[in-house]
């Protein structure tokens, strides 16, 4: 049975897993490796690296996380943050990424998209899209980490890039980001019933039965979330037969 | 020692690391020779059926394919290095497969509420007996990426199926020759158990 995935995200700083973790059975939580084997063991179907370095030479420790990472973990894993060019999907994928995120640079430079897809396969190009309602009912893009509103129509992107190549979209509901309140079902559904490329949920997730509500009523094929998991509030395993139970198709 | 076969794919790497993890000798490699007097050989694989084809052809690496799998060294095709073993793939018409398997490789059927490419996890069907399912469930999860897939010829040599759109002949053994639709080598704890078992032959 081809099931729906449980993605935890991890915030990296320097190769170090920042932000939010609190794993005190863990000899050290910000162990990029450890963090990974830990999920991969409790379940999780894929992991997510935000990478938030600020500055640009930080970026080596980036490689110097997925290459350390790839050695140890056999799940598939998608990096974020930060990539601009080909050559940074390059020098990623070589050390052992399974998939690519990309959201400002994709925003800025379209062709990215496109240029990826052609040269990696659509397979490992995922655009990543901040979206946050607006008064008449629609919902409008994001660029910078939510910072700069980019006025353009998040259905329609998210059109947009699957036509240029996008093998998958990671949409986060700005609105519901931190709110522990349930993803964002409306505008999940939007996107997902106008794209034929699986959408990852995110934003939003505090209980069991907002997992369960992405998958039926957002459309989503895999919810994404990070806080959540990492102070152990969900267990992924308890999360996974509970959905199961509520027949969505779950690895076990 | 396993040489896994150096044409530019993909998924070198992490097969190469998963092959590590488990302890074994590993050379990755489009040296002829190295191949030849390896004890096993895998053909991994990412990208599209005929430049994947080009690139064995450019590197002089069909002969010494064909020499291994004559010579009964264990052989394992992965994802793409699967579709290569067979006749030919609605991927690049017109491209001869290595033909060692009869078979085709054919696009996966459109069905409403299911995406292409297949991507995910899936369960699989295993045959009774199938040697690189050994000390696994019956229906283990893996994972696919793929847009295309296997109907093999002959029945008798799948030796694991998956349920999408359609029913997809997810691995196949042969003889020596052995082949897996899915990647093993991002499958978790089940993935590495079959590659265990792969280098255990």
């Amino acid at each position: 049975m081809f099931t729906k995935r449980i993605i935890p995200c991890l915030d990296c700083k320097d190769g170090r897993v920042v932000k939010g973790t609190n794993f005190v059975d863990l000899v050290d939580a910000g162990d990029p490796v450890l963090v990974a084997s830990m999920y991969d063991k409790s379940g999780a179907d894929e992991l997510v690296f935000l990478d938030i370095t600020a500055s640009s030479d930080g970026r080596n420790t980036t490689v110097d996380l997925v290459r350390k990472v790839a050695e140890k973990v056999f799940i598939p894993f998608t990096v974020g943050g930060g990539i601009r060019t080909v050559e940074d999907f390059k020098v990623l994928l070589r050390e052992g990424a399974d998939k690519i995120s990309i959201n400002s640079a994709a925003i800025m430079n379209p062709n990215l998209i496109s240029e990826a897809a052609y040269k990696f396969g659509s397979q490992c190009v995922v655009v990543a899209i901040d979206a946050k309602r607006c008064d008449d009912g629609h919902w409008s893009i994001y660029k910078n980490g939510g910072r700069v509103d980019m006025g353009m129509d998040a259905v329609e992107w998210a059109m947009k890039a699957e036509k240029l190549g996008a093998g998958e979209i990671l949409l986060t509901s700005m609105d519901c980001d931190g709110t522990k309140a349930g993803y964002d079902c409306e505008l999940t559904k939007a996107i997902s019933s106008n794209v034929s490329i699986p959408v990852i949920a995110s934003g939003g997730a505090g209980k069991m039965e907002d997992f369960k509500d992405a998958f039926t009523k957002g459309g989503a094929d895999a919810a994404l979330a990070a806080s959540l998991f990492h102070f152990k509030e969900l267990e992924i395993k308890n999360l996974k037969e509970y959905l199961a139970k509520e027949n969505i198709p779950m690895r076990l | 020692m396993i040489a896994i076969i150096d044409y530019d794919a993909g998924n070198l790497k992490s097969v190469e690391k998963a092959l590590l993890s488990l302890n074994q000798e590993v050379l990755v490699t489009r040296d002829k020779d190295a191949i030849l007097q390896a004890d096993k050989v895998i053909l991994p694989g990412v990208g599209s059926f005929g430049d994947a084809m080009n690139n064995l052809d450019k590197f002089d690496l069909i002969d010494p394919i064909k020499k291994c799998v004559d010579n009964k060294t264990p052989f394992l095709g992965i994802c793409l290095g699967l579709q290569l073993l067979f006749e030919s793939s609605d991927e690049s018409v017109g491209v001869e497969g290595l033909n060692i398997l009869p078979g085709k490789i054919l696009r996966i059927p459109p069905k409403e509420d299911f995406k292409i490419p297949h991507m995910g996890w899936n369960s699989l069907n295993v045959k009774e007996d199938a040697k690189l399912f050994k000390g696994l469930t019956k229906n283990p999860y893996v994972y696919f990426v793929h847009s295309y897939y296997l109907q093999a010829a002959n029945e008798d040599i799948v030796a694991a199926t998956t349920e999408y759109t359609t029913t997809i002949h997810a691995s196949v053994e042969a003889g020596n020759v052995f082949a897996c639709q899915f990647h093993p080598e991002k499958s978790s704890s089940v993935g590495l158990k079959i590659l265990e078992n792969f280098a255990n032959l």
